[in-house]
């Protein structure tokens, strides 16, 4: 059997993070303390390199290569280019911070970077396998990259808690794909479809997988009920490791979703429809209700995260092309707002300490009213006003909801979305209505300030404009 | 019509880019941020007079139409365009934005670029409200007003500013996101977005009367209506002079605008089932507000009663409609309350806006908004006095100005559809006179009651010049409101005989009794 090196081709992106990582891995080793900056220049270098040669192999029809195990298809080029530009975003906002805090190791870079190749991996698998590698990848690096503040308790509790219930998520998942293969017969996705379609619902082995992997989902999303994790995890990390780990992986688990509830088990649609309707509800009721009464910006992200996992849940229940196409947007868009939202975290808790209250926004528009005009600009697209993105993200999924005759639910969702304003409207207020605590000048580092804006703008402009990002989501799903 | 100078798109991004250019010029140099601001808003409104000017009164089609592909996906385009209706209105923004401006001149020391930046960006907006044929591009427009208005209440408002603001903008979201779900719906059923095609889209009378619930939400907010009208009185105190001025006389037209443009012409059956709801709510408005406006100690805040009653008037006129149908079988007075709610509409815009002014003169110099705390103000300051007095009385709808045109039209169109309605709607003649000349009493006349009124200026060039151009306003629409009334006529003429017909049956166009 030869091995033909053009099946190698469309992994190259992957291959090219690999070996980014291995070099950063070792190239630390040679560093001194002053020259640690290096890593970071190298590791912008390369994610831009693979994102060019995402982009080089990607487009054209669906391949599937190393043996059935690996898809690449225009959703798989487009979320990974999304994955890496964040994971970007990430360390032109982390810089000043790590460097600060000495903590701008290799070892910072290299667990990111191998986050992102599980990303990468598992928005491209078409197998059970390839897709539980990529997961786990991702989360042992996530479990590490919680705790990486050593002297931090509080980041030692959240990445135990972390660590336990992360475990017993994909626990539970490996469960249900064991069952689904045992029904099935096979570990390949496009085999597993064509099973399923013949068993359906009928097969109880079948039933129970579906439902342990839909918990398996709910346990990555952070959907409620499995959504415990999600506050201790955003409180106890360190900024920079919650600015990656609230946005990203957002994308990642829209991709397992997709590949295992649709391109896996899309037979068994009715089924999971109902299952995840539920989880959706309950995710943005919670979700909503409960930032309420937050005073830590980040717990209160977190619950807001949740409400936006429901309203991504939506968009999968739609279950037509142009459902996913809004599910997928939404996912991306919600990736940038968070990588904003976090990232000026990360670049104000430069001061010596960990910005984490409501109060340390207060009077953001007179300290830098830049500064305050982009968050503005990001907490206004979680709330859903226009005309930035986070409305148009509503509004596909809404559309999504309400063409398959769901408009109950999308009453239900608006409803709690009126609720959740309050909360972001609150740090409006705080950053805009209050008097700052200090009179301290704040200090930005112009890449960080950079990265700010073109993620502000970038909100602002993809909510007048989005027919840019539109197209490609559904391209994706033709 | 196409039109070669996109009009409308330079009224909608002009005062935008303005506002973005206001902001960067900073806090340093304030008089050039303020100048600027100026000349922006002084621009726009040369821009809009261009409406008036090319504007064909003959027909009730769209005018000066631009349409360019925006977003291909769900078929929502950048699709603008005006008719009688919302032309008058677009005229009132630009030429309120200027007074704004003015008056925030020396009195706003906090960060006057961003003051001037957020009512110039509001301005464009809500041109854009008024403008947009696209329910999507409208409903952008729509909820953007709502970011400005929230960060001037906010910043510069008083005391309770924050809990004002916010329940503001909840109660408002609150309303609009049914709109939003209702507007989808219909997408899904005529296929596009345009709010043209959806008010020749044929409807059944369930999926019309939920239509119409939810249009109801978003617009009895707006407005606002009895018993959604909490947040008005609560934000037009709490907000800075300009704001209150803004609010008053153009955000609630947005309200009545939505009902000619939406409720009316998509739903009109189920207005016709449903109109008893919008009529009692707005005689409660009109009579009931009215009381409650008699008791207020709170200047601002008894003005704020006034405009609900005298929304109360607008949206009455516009929902006898259906009633007149029934009774005389002739379109005549249907027009006429409609016409009469327009007119009250544009002149409610101004008389507010200058009540709100002379308030904020009053506030500037003694820091109250109490009527307590004035008297005999007529010594110390008698030009403002005067024309303080001036504003109330067409506030009470005095004959001769603008005050009276609308309500008179809506009280005469009323006594068509029923006795009763144009009974309780002719009581505001009594109760408007009654809160406000009470209030300009208390306040203007009489002796000086302490040593802080002694000591108060009369009213600067500023403010004067503000005053006075309201002042010339209400007098020429109130003795001459024929021109108004002939540019908007054609298209509520139009209005009127799309909603004679029923959209339930295939039936030919006949003045019909509708269910």
């Amino acid at each position: 059997m030869t091995f033909d090196y053009a099946h190698l081709i469309p992994v190259v992106p992957e291959i090219a993070v690999l070996v980014l990582a291995s070099i950063l891995l070792l190239v630390d080793l040679w560093l001194k303390d002053r020259e640690k900056g290096l890593n970071h220049v190298i590791a912008v270098l390369g994610l831009l390199i693979a994102i060019g040669l995402t982009g080089l192999v990607g487009g054209g029809d669906r391949e599937i290569v190393l043996g059935g195990t690996y898809v690449r298809d225009p959703m798989s080029d487009l979320l990974k280019i999304a994955i890496l530009l964040i994971s970007l975003l990430t360390f032109v906002y982390s810089r000043d911070y790590l460097r600060d805090r000495q903590m701008m190791v290799g070892e910072f870079y290299v667990l990111t970077l191998f986050a992102v190749l599980g990303m990468m991996v598992m928005v491209s698998a078409n197998s059970f396998l390839t897709l539980y590698l990529g997961l786990e990848l991702l989360a042992l690096s996530l479990y590490t990259l919680v705790a990486f503040d050593r002297d931090s308790p509080n980041g030692a509790e959240a990445a135990m808690k972390y660590f336990v219930l992360g475990a017993l998520g994909s626990g539970l998942l490996l469960y249900g794909l064991s069952m689904l293969y045992g029904a099935t017969g096979s570990l390949e996705l496009g085999a597993v479809a064509g099973a399923v379609a013949l068993q359906g619902a009928t097969n109880q082995v079948l039933v129970f997988g579906l439902v342990l992997v839909v918990i398996g989902i709910g346990f990555k999303f952070g959907a409620v009920p499995f959504h415990m994790w999600v506050p201790d995890t955003y409180q106890g990390a360190p900024n920079p490791v919650v600015l990656f780990l609230g946005s990203a992986p957002k994308i990642a688990a829209f991709a397992l979703a997709f590949r295992l509830l649709v391109d896996g088990l899309g037979a068994l649609h009715e089924e999971w429809q109902g299952m995840l309707i539920i989880l959706a509800i309950i995710s943005m009721a919670v979700g909503n209700i409960v930032a309420i009464a937050q005073t830590n910006i980040k717990r209160m992200l977190a619950y807001s995260t949740i409400s936006h996992v429901g309203f991504i849940f939506l968009g999968l229940i739609g279950g037509n092309g142009e459902a996913y196409s809004a599910a997928m947007f939404y996912a991306i868009v919600y990736a940038l707002m968070a990588a904003g939202g976090f990232g000026l975290l990360v670049m104000m808790s430069r001061e010596g300490y960990e910005v984490e209250r409501l109060e340390d926004l207060k009077g953001l528009n007179e300290r830098d009213s830049w500064q305050a005009a982009m968050m503005a600009l990001v907490m206004f697209s979680m709330a859903g006003v226009p005309p930035t993105v986070g409305f148009m993200a509503k509004l596909l999924v809404l559309e999504a909801v309400i063409s398959v005759g769901l408009w109950w639910l999308a009453l239900v969702a608006v409803f709690f979305s009126i609720i959740g304003a309050f909360y972001y409207l609150r740090v409006i207020k705080i950053m805009y209505f209050d008097k700052p605590e200090t009179a301290e000048p704040l200090v930005f580092g112009t890449g960080a300030r950079l990265a700010l804006s073109i993620n502000g703008l970038a909100i602002l402009l993809l909510g007048l404009f989005p027919a840019v990002l539109l197209t490609y989501c559904q391209a994706a799903f033709v | 019509m196409q039109s070669a100078i996109p009009v409308l798109s330079l009224a909608i991004w002009l005062p935008i880019i303005g506002g973005l250019a206001v902001l960067t010029s900073g806090d340093k140099a304030p008089n050039i941020s303020r100048w600027m601001a100026l000349s922006f808003s002084v621009l726009t409104f040369l821009v809009s007079l261009l409406l008036w000017t090319d504007f064909d009164a003959g027909t009730a089609q769209m005018q000066f139409v631009e349409r360019a592909p925006w977003i291909p996906t769900f078929n929502a385009w950048y699709h603008l365009g005006v008719d009688g209706i919302s032309m008058p209105l677009i005229i009132l923004t630009t030429f309120i934005t200027i007074l704004v401006l003015i008056s925030g001149w020396e009195v706003i020391s906090y960060k006057p670029s961003q003051y001037m930046a957020a009512f110039l960006i509001m301005e464009g907006v809500m041109v854009g409200v008024f403008s947009a044929l696209d329910a999507i591009l409208f409903y952008v427009f729509w909820e953007a007003m709502l970011i400005p208005m929230f960060i001037i209440i906010g910043v510069w408002g008083g005391p309770k500013r924050v809990y004002a603001t916010i329940k503001f903008f909840l109660y408002t979201f609150f309303g609009s996101v049914f709109m939003l779900v209702a507007l989808i719906y219909m997408y899904f059923k005529s296929g596009s977005y345009s709010i043209l095609g959806f008010q020749a889209l044929p409807l059944s009378l369930t999926e019309q009367i939920w239509i119409f619930l939810a249009f109801l939400a978003a617009f009895a907010v707006k407005v606002p209506m009895w018993p959604v009208h909490t947040w008005l009185p609560d934000a037009h105190v709490e907000a800075p002079t300009g704001g209150s001025v803004i609010l008053a006389a153009i955000m609630l037209k947005i309200g009545g605008y939505g009902f000619l443009r939406f409720s009316l012409p998509i739903t009109p059956d189920a207005s016709a089932t449903l109109d008893w709801l919008v009529i009692a709510m707005s005689l409660i408005a009109v009579v009931y507000i009215g009381f409650v406006a008699l008791v207020q100690q709170d200047m601002k805040k008894l003005i704020a009663y006034s405009s609900i009653a005298h929304m109360g008037f607008v949206t009455l006129g516009f929902f006898i409609a259906f009633s007149i149908f029934a009774r005389a079988g002739a379109t005549g007075g249907v027009v006429m309350g409609m016409e009469g709610g327009m007119v009250q509409m544009v002149s409610h815009g101004f008389v507010s806006a200058a009540m709100f002014l002379c308030v904020g003169v009053l506030y500037d110099r003694l820091h109250s908004r109490e009527i307590s705390t004035y008297g005999g103000v007529i010594h110390t300051m008698p030009v403002f006095g005067a024309l303080m007095v001036f504003f109330a009385m067409a506030n009470a709808g005095l004959p001769g100005t603008s005050g009276f045109v609308g309500e008179f039209m809506v009280i005469l169109a009323s006594f068509q559809a029923d006795f009763w309605y144009a009974f309780l709607a002719a009581t505001t003649l009594i109760l408007g006179a009654a809160y406000t000349l009470w209030m300009v009493k208390r306040v203007v006349y009489g002796p000086v009651t302490s040593d802080k009124v002694a000591g108060l200026q009369d009213a600067n060039g500023r403010e004067l010049l503000v005053l006075g151009t309201l002042a010339v306003a209400v007098l020429v629409l109130g003795l001459w409101p024929a021109p108004l009334v002939e540019v908007m006529d054609a298209s509520i003429q139009n209005l009127v005989q799309h909603l004679a017909v029923s959209k339930l049956a295939a039936a030919p166009a006949a003045v019909a009794a509708l269910p």
